[in-house]
């Protein structure tokens, strides 16, 4: 198993860290995984959700050449049908983001490349699923 | 993430603090705790806590063991012969990393253990100092808790936890890691024990469904098979098991760990399954009609080949642990829970029974391992002698009352099938780590621990070296465990895998061995070796009679096999007799 990306930020309740892992695996190789954390005592639960349960994002950041700007016009169409924004511009590079779908970061990273690119940076994966957690209604249970 | 760890207790907490130092918390804790004996080694960074230790050496008694690793399995055999916690200390570095078997060990046995480490002080924590390990790094996947102290106001929720998560549950070792700078530090001492913690639940609600369903399978069966794990004993489940397993007449048959949990000599106790154990529970394993798991977890060495694994069967799986469920065998009804509750619950809702029918195909097969493998295993007539005579005579000496502490190897897969066992908790062995040199200091913590049983540590050659300089605690302690080499001059159960598998090169698994008797006498331990068959008697009766330690060696068969055996990627019912 191979983690494609892995998360962990502070959560909506105060004191409770989420992580968001993302592997590519079988239903029941998941829920073995699933077991493994639940077990790790400061774990309060583990969930499982395929793409379809849940709303998701990544983020990249691009480092570019500026002259590139003006010498590859194209770019500024890419830039403008992806979605993604400048950050920042100056005399030597100029920085792009986007966030989105892995898929569509992996096609802005194509388009780009060619072009050369300087520097390049993606995020984990972040999501929230469709349906509720409960996780603050699972702490008031264990805390009688 | 664990410094927003927050802990709900519930208890009473104590009125009035005190003043003291973190060192001398440490030794609070332990005796808020009702520890009264600990195993360690000294050094640098926990030498503020002996010094401590040394001021209460009236309530607390702490056990210089020569080796950290030693120092662990003590604790390890404290903690499996008793029940409670096993506690073990150790400086920061290699005294530290000392300990890791031992923890990896008490981890895969589901031993209850608190280990307790010094650390440099915070101020060179990262900085490679003199014997600094990040021992809460290396020890993270094979603890069931572990955490790094830093101030001494964090001592007292630290040990409070640590035992809670040790003792609760499925047990396991958990390990405090203390920088010395917080073992001086003084701080306004208070201790609450812990009575939960958010993120942890350990034990798992029990489905009333499900324990429906479980009776109606095995109300419905007619080929049932148990077979039974630790958690029976861990649970404390003896005689609710009993009383199930009695009700329903069903065959029940254990696994190394599960070994004593009800006499050897019950009717309804058909053996041990798994690798080396015995003919009819691993056979009728891929014939029965349910598969009753109880508080085990479907180890590798007792399933074989799993794509073969009593398929016939419907699989019915009691455990404490969630993620035991359909780990490795899916079951088709989960009970999760307490072994000593659901087995309570369940008892009503069986049918008696007897499978009078069902029972003679295991005696049929008993009588055909008998033939093959038990009576020349027990009644030799060759001139070597076998290791399972020596198992014999020390039953019959000990009336099957002592609690057998095996090592690792041939010998302890003849200790587990041949000894008899009246009373629980009396089979201490390495089941899943397979910890050779785990035997002669667990052997000492398990008789501190319960020193009106007779312990019998039994080890190979190979083992009993490994932790040889335990001899020394023995001596210093004046621990009186009885200890018996089994001496092949082998590592015999590599040598029988070499014999059988890779055509007798016997790379590496011969050994030149040294006098036992007169390094044992080095000791001040009594000492004999016996070569002959006719000496046996007398020499186990005075191993026995002996009331300080006392040490064994019995040459054995050089070249003497273990069967039956499933050989690896095998199937259960594939196992062979020779």
């Amino acid at each position: 198993m191979n983690i494609e990306s892995l998360n962990t930020s502070p959560s909506e309740i105060e004191g409770v860290s989420r992580f968001t892992i993302v592997v590519n695996i079988t239903e029941s190789q998941m829920k073995k995984i699933q077991g493994q954390i639940e077990k790790q005592v400061e774990v309060i639960k583990a969930f499982y959700h395929t793409e379809e349960e849940i709303i998701y994002q990544e983020s990249c950041i691009f480092k570019m050449r500026s002259n590139l700007l003006f010498d590859e016009r194209q770019i500024q169409n890419i830039i403008k049908e992806s979605n993604a924004r400048i950050v920042t511009v100056n005399r030597d590079f100029f920085v792009i983001e986007k966030s989105g779908k892995k898929e569509e970061i992996d096609l802005l990273h194509r388009e780009l490349t060619v072009f050369g690119i300087m520097q390049f940076t993606r995020s984990g994966r972040i999501a929230v699923t469709k349906d509720e957690m409960k996780i603050s209604t699972m702490l008031k249970a264990l805390q009688h | 993430m664990k410094e927003t760890q927050t802990i709900q207790n519930n208890t009473k907490s104590t009125e009035t603090t005190e003043r003291i130092s973190g060192s001398e918390a440490v030794i609070k804790c332990l005796l808020a705790e009702g520890v009264d004996i600990l195993y360690g080694y000294p050094g640098g960074a926990i030498m503020p806590v002996y010094d401590e230790l040394y001021k209460y050496q009236d309530k607390i008694h702490h056990v210089l063991t020569r080796h950290e690793q030693g120092a662990t399995h003590s604790a390890q055999g404290y903690a499996r012969i008793s029940g409670k916690v096993g506690v073990c200390m150790a400086t920061s570095g290699p005294g530290a990393t000392n300990l890791i078997t031992g923890i990896a060990d008490a981890q895969i046995d589901s031993t209850p253990m608190v280990c307790i480490t010094g650390q440099v002080g915070s101020h060179l924590l990262g900085s490679d100092a003199f014997q600094e390990t990040d021992i809460v790094g290396i020890s993270t996947p094979i603890t069931k808790w572990n955490c790094q102290v830093t101030k001494a106001s964090q001592i007292p929720e630290a040990f409070a936890k640590a035992f809670y998560i040790a003792r609760s549950g499925r047990p396991g070792p958990v390990l405090i890691d203390i920088t010395k700078d917080a073992q001086f530090e003084e701080f306004d001492f208070k201790y609450e024990k812990c009575k939960g913690i958010r993120s942890y639940k350990p034990i798992p609600d029990t489905d009333a469904n499900s324990l429906k369903a479980a009776a109606e399978l095995i109300n419905n069966a007619k080929k049932p098979l148990v077979v039974w794990g630790q958690g029976v004993i861990l649970g404390k489940a003896e005689e609710e098991f009993k009383a199930v397993i009695e009700k329903a007449g069903i065959p029940s048959a254990w696994t190394i760990l599960g070994a004593s949990a009800i006499p050897t000599s019950h009717p309804l106790n058909v053996g041990m399954v798994g690798m080396h154990g015995n003919y009819a529970p691993n056979v009728l394993t891929n014939d029965c009609d349910v598969l009753i798991a109880i508080g085990m977890r479907f180890d590798d060495r007792v399933t074989g080949n799993l794509e073969t694994y009593a398929k016939q069967a419907k699989i019915i799986h009691f455990d404490i642990d969630p993620a035991e469920i359909d780990k490795n065998v899916k079951t088709d009804v989960a009970v999760l829970g307490d072994s000593k509750a659901s087995l309570k619950s369940l008892l009503p809702l069986l049918n008696e029974n007897s499978h009078s029918d069902w029972h003679q195909k295991f005696k049929d097969l008993y009588k055909i391992e008998y033939e093959k493998v038990i009576k020349d295993d027990l009644h030799p007539t060759k001139e070597g002698l076998t290791m399972a005579e020596v198992l014999k005579e020390i039953n019959i000496q000990t009336k099957g009352n002592a609690a057998i502490v095996s090592d690792v190897g041939q010998h302890q897969m003849i200790a587990c099938r041949y000894a008899e066992f009246n009373k629980t908790k009396s089979n201490i062995t390495s089941g899943g780590l397979g910890t050779m040199g785990f035997a002669l200091p667990a052997a000492i913590g398990a008789k501190m621990a319960a020193p009106d049983r007779e312990v019998v540590m039994i080890a190979g050659d190979g083992g009993y070296q490994m932790t040889i300089q335990e001899l020394g605690t023995i001596f210093q302690q004046k621990v009186p465990v009885k200890i018996v080499v089994l001496n092949n001059e082998f590592l015999g159960m590599v040598r029988q895998w070499q014999q059988l598998f890779f055509d007798k090169r016997y790379a590496s698994t011969e050994m030149t061995n040294p006098d036992f008797v007169a390094i044992a006498k080095g000791y001040s331990i009594e000492a004999q070796k016996i070569t002959e068959r006719k000496d046996l008697k007398t020499a186990v009766k005075e191993m026995i009679d002996c009331e300080g330690p006392y040490f064994l060696e019995v040459r054995v068969e050089k070249e003497g096999n273990v069967f039956p055996m499933i050989p690896t990627g095998a199937s259960v019912s594939d196992i062979r007799l020779e």
